[in-house]
């Protein structure tokens, strides 16, 4: 499994807009890189990672071979209500990996 | 081997090879290529995006192209009525021009995006964001990629 | 004599204002250091929680935070070889005597996860090598190696890091090579390195055949580096471009 960084508060008001940060340890081997031997490593790469927020998807992002190792993305939801932000990264050789983090609404 | 490190020209390479002899990548920014006025095309079905609205955040000199920072803000209320739909970014001179593209909407609260890219070297990047009322908007900025004096391999 | 001079030389060292290759990095690359929800290095920092539990560091050491300070005192006098051990051969030797079992490779994802989770428990504190006199003669010899002209270059690490620190090789800046942050996050690398895979780097770069990991070359360079860096503070992991 691979190791993850997940980053937002535990608690919000109600309205608040909260910054979160991810990151998630993965080679991104981008499909363009010959190996030791010359030839060509094949693409490793995340392709897709969603969040939902009490199973809605509020953010999603397309990843490119462009996107650096072990990839970051930052980004904002507005605390609506408490519940559970499910955070997946899915990508090449059958990828997928949930982590999942509650937030409290006042 | 370094990702970027396997596109530089053979000249770059035994230039390092010499030893700790450093090319810094000083291009001057060209006309767009056309990939990448192609690759935006397609993702706004056509339409030409109008500059600004956007600001692109990515520091003008990067000092290596493995991990460079790249910030995407959109000036958008965020309501049900006018928010940003999605934002893309494109670059250059990569093996292939888009980079990341996001889904977003008012539930966003705020129309920010960060994340780290991979710079094959100094190159042009265009942000655009698509709006709840089908316009595009669009912002880019010009980065120099030097090459780090001690690259491994 | 020798050690005399040494000990000179080290005092003129240690007086002279010091700098972390930290302050010679772009804003971005110090904002990625600083912030533990940015840094990339902390994702072996967890890797490495996850196992002085699962390969059974715990059971014998507690909770990591016990293990505050140890960092900074490596590399240390070794009974059982008669000279110097660094963190990752410590680890590697406990796992091997104490724990029965293969120890991680150098350099693999689970050594260096260790050994960040180990340093990162130093952050902060001056390093303080040991004043073992049983260390001398290898400190002698990491000086010695520091100053050793190889190479097709035939340059020596003195001439860079000390000769010319602060100034330019290209576009980069010349750190004065105090290796307070390892294993650190390097973005060359896209990933987490110690400072044996570093000091690989710079023996190729200068067109010298480097040594094998684990060579006692290498801890003695430590050895002689961490001494110069007596004092300054542990930035594990760190950051580096």
């Amino acid at each position: 499994m691979a190791r993850t960084l997940i980053n937002l508060p535990r608690t919000a008001r109600r309205g608040e807009v909260i910054e979160i940060r991810t990151l998630i340890q993965h080679v991104m081997e981008t499909g363009y890189r010959p190996g030791a031997d010359g030839v060509v490593v094949p693409r490793d790469i995340v392709t897709r990672f969603t969040c939902l927020y009490n199973n809605e998807e509020v953010f999603s992002a397309e990843l490119a071979p462009a996107i650096a190792a072990n990839p970051f993305l930052s980004f904002s939801v507005v605390a609506a209500e408490s519940g559970i932000l499910a955070f997946t990264w899915s990508g090449d050789n059958g990828f997928e990996q949930t982590e999942t983090r509650s937030l409290t609404v006042t | 081997m370094s990702w970027p490190s396997s596109l530089r020209s053979g000249i770059e390479r035994r230039a390092l090879g010499a030893g700790l002899l450093a090319v810094a990548l000083l291009r001057p920014a060209r006309a767009e290529r056309s990939g990448l006025h192609e690759a935006i095309l397609a993702f706004t079905g056509g339409a030409e995006p109008a500059e600004g609205q956007v600001t692109l955040e990515i520091p003008p000199l990067v000092e290596n192209g493995n991990t460079v920072p790249v910030t995407i803000a959109v000036e958008s209320p965020m309501t049900e009525e006018a928010h940003v739909r999605r934002i893309a970014l494109f670059n250059e001179r990569n093996p292939q021009p888009n980079v990341v593209t996001a889904r977003l909407g008012p539930r966003a609260g705020r129309a920010r995006l960060a994340t780290r890219m991979r710079l094959a070297t100094s190159q042009r990047l265009v942000a655009v964001a698509e709006m709840s009322d089908g316009r595009f908007r669009s912002a880019s900025a010009d980065v120099i990629v030097t090459l780090a004096a001690c690259v491994e391999g | 004599m020798r050690r005399l001079l040494l000990a000179l030389l080290l005092a003129g060292v240690v007086a002279e204002a010091r700098e972390s290759g930290f302050v010679l990095m772009s804003p971005e690359t110090q904002a990625m250091q600083r912030d533990d929800t940015a840094n990339p290095g902390m994702l072996w920092v967890e890797e490495g929680r996850a196992l002085w539990d699962s390969a059974g560091c715990a059971g014998c050491h507690g909770d990591v935070a016990g293990m505050r300070g140890v960092a900074a005192r490596y590399p240390a006098f070794d009974a059982a070889s008669g000279g110097p051990i660094d963190l990752a051969g410590r680890i590697a030797q406990c796992q091997e005597a104490r724990q029965g079992r293969t120890p991680f490779p150098r350099e693999s994802e689970e050594a260096l996860a260790l050994s960040a989770l180990v340093g990162l428990q130093s952050r902060g504190m001056p390093v303080a090598p040991p004043e073992d006199p049983r260390l001398a003669p290898a400190l002698a010899r990491g000086d010695a190696l520091y100053r050793q002209r190889r190479g097709q270059l035939d340059l020596s690490c003195a001439q860079c890091h000390d000769a010319n620190a602060g100034r330019h090789l290209g576009s980069s800046p010349i750190p004065e090579a105090h290796p307070t942050g390892y294993p650190l996050y390097r973005l060359e690398w896209q990933g987490m390195g110690s400072l044996q895979r570093r000091l690989r780097n710079c023996m190729a770069g200068v067109r010298s055949e480097p040594y094998a990991y684990g060579a006692a070359e290498y801890i003695e360079i430590e050895l002689f580096l961490m001494r110069r860096a007596a004092g300054m503070p542990l930035e594990t992991p760190a950051v580096r471009p």
